[in-house]
């Protein structure tokens, strides 16, 4: 009986706290979109004409972030009956933009750029129970180029 | 030291290959900070602590594989790459490698 209770609170915090969590930080995202939004990304090998930039440097962005108890669960009863788990996409959607993000910010010093050769890593680092997804960790790393 | 993850390097030249480069590093996680960590599985969001963690093994892993061009007298390491494996429950390798080549100097 206090198991199921205590598993009932867990959830009632995960998504109380998870959910404002996500809302906050797709509302950040967004802003700070709008506001990179001049800081173009290429995943093409090299830029079209390469000798008409003078400087560029590698520049990354790197997020942790952390699935909520909710999440979880959503995901464990998903995976009982397949299909998509609408719950780890958002997450990791999350992770991916605010790296691009960060590494977006790296790029401040050589403003206005723009970076090519972009790649993006994705790598979960503990397992939550059940083998399911615990944390992820998004790099994404680039050339940032300017004249 | 230049590093970029492209395969040339805009407006220089690259006069010499001097060879593969690589830098590693395995960092496992701090206990006190895996039990933060742990607590924030249940209520979601960024690990500060763990990013701020993984960024620093990396720039070390950068750091070592500068040093091995600068042994070889490189003065631009090209096509960057980083890899991140988990090899033990709690520990993570951090890897970066690229070539390192000498550019002609800067017109």
């Amino acid at each position: 009986m206090t198991e199921i209770l205590v598993v009932c609170v867990l959830l009632a915090l995960g998504y109380g706290f998870g959910t404002r969590a996500e809302r906050r930080h797709y509302a950040s995202i967004r802003d700070r979109e709008e506001e990179l939004a001049g800081v173009m990304i290429f995943s093409a090998r090299l830029p079209p004409e390469p000798e008409r930039y003078s400087q560029s440097r590698l520049v990354c962005g790197s997020v942790v972030i952390s699935v909520d108890y909710f999440k979880a669960f959503v995901a464990g009863m998903r995976s009982l009956v397949g299909g998509r788990v609408t719950s780890y996409e958002s997450l990791v959607d999350r992770a991916r933009r605010e790296a691009i993000l960060r590494m977006k910010a790296d790029a401040r010093d050589l403003w206005p750029c723009k970076i090519f050769n972009v790649k993006l890593e994705t790598s979960s680092i503990s397992k939550g129970g059940g083998n399911t997804l615990g944390t992820v960790e998004v790099l994404a790393y680039g050339t940032a180029v300017a004249d | 030291m230049l590093l970029t993850n492209l395969e040339v390097v805009p407006g220089r030249r690259v006069i010499e290959h001097l060879g593969l480069v690589q830098g590693s590093t395995v960092r496992a996680k701090h206990a006190g900070k895996d039990i933060v960590a742990g607590i924030k599985n249940v209520f979601g969001g960024e690990l500060k602590a763990y990013t701020e963690l993984l960024q620093e093994s990396r720039e070390e892993a950068l750091q070592r594989m500068v040093a091995q061009a600068e042994a070889l007298e490189a003065n631009a390491v090209l096509n960057v790459r980083f890899s991140t494996s988990s090899i033990a429950q709690g520990a993570a390798e951090l890897f970066a490698y690229g070539t390192a080549v000498r550019l002609e100097e800067s017109p």
